[in-house]
């Protein structure tokens, strides 16, 4: 029994939208930073992650996350997150993530935040 | 103040084995059903019984490899509270000893995680630990 995430990429001007599906745990956080790292490769330093497709998260797949944050802190890039359920909203707030990457409730204010 | 008569109780005992938390997610998102819990609230139960059974699975290092797990609908005539307890035959561990997570001192670590209690405590009304050479128990409740 292995919950499986399911990880899409639409890149557009200067910002790249990671879409996840499913179950963010260990596997899932190393699925999400592949991609991540691999767009900051290819010079994106914008990144938003939508999580409408995402339920539940664990706090092993949330660590995973936090390095992303550690490296778009180093390049001086910016990390954004929409359309989470009010309770990964909530232990996002409660681990401090609020801090150092913006939350958006959805997709629109979300691009346009970060490309302000 | 809940009442304390057991409405409705199932125990489970799982496997460690990777996302047999899910398996647990899903009990208790049924008992939450039952209590007719608020969707979120039911959300936030399923989030903190995950991080409970990845903390035993991970740290416990039990000979037995399960977590022994029991939930309640506690109330007088009606549901009124869910008291999840979530058991393990482990190591133990000493609750005051662990250090709360912080978000700066965790970007600048190279370990990142260690959050499961934290979250725990976030999410749950009331949460108790027990823990000794012969294993820990979590119990932690939430009012519908």
């Amino acid at each position: 029994m292995t919950e499986s995430l399911n990880v899409t990429v639409d890149r557009r001007d200067g910002l790249a939208v990671v879409y996840t599906e499913g179950y963010i745990n260990n596997q899932g956080g190393e699925d999400i930073a592949r991609v991540a790292y691999k767009l900051l490769d290819e010079g994106y330093k914008v990144l938003l992650l939508n999580l409408a497709g995402t339920k539940i998260v664990n706090s092993i797949g949330i660590s995973i996350l936090i390095e992303i944050i550690e490296k778009m802190i180093e390049i001086e890039g910016q990390l954004g997150f929409c359309c989470l359920t009010p309770t990964i909203e909530k232990t996002f707030h409660i681990m401090g993530l609020a801090q150092y990457a913006r939350i958006f409730p959805d997709e629109q204010s979300a691009v346009a935040g970060l490309r302000a | 103040m809940a009442g304390n008569a057991i409405l409705r109780e199932v125990t489970l005992t799982l496997s460690m084995v990777p996302d047999m938390e899910i398996a647990a997610s899903k009990t208790a998102t049924a008992m939450a059903e039952f209590m007719k819990m608020s969707p979120d609230r039911i959300d936030e139960v399923r989030m903190a019984v995950v991080e409970a059974c990845i903390n035993a699975f991970e740290h416990s290092h039990s000979p037995d490899h399960k977590v022994y797990m029991t939930f309640e609908v506690l109330g007088d005539k009606e549901p009124e509270s869910l008291r999840i307890t979530v058991r393990d035959t482990g190591v133990g561990f000493l609750p005051a000893e662990i250090e709360e997570p912080n978000i700066e001192a965790k970007l600048k670590a190279e370990r990142k995680r260690g959050w499961g209690l934290k979250i725990i405590r976030g999410l749950m009304d009331d949460v108790e630990i027990r823990s000794g050479s012969d294993g820990t128990t979590v119990v932690m409740s939430k009012s519908r």
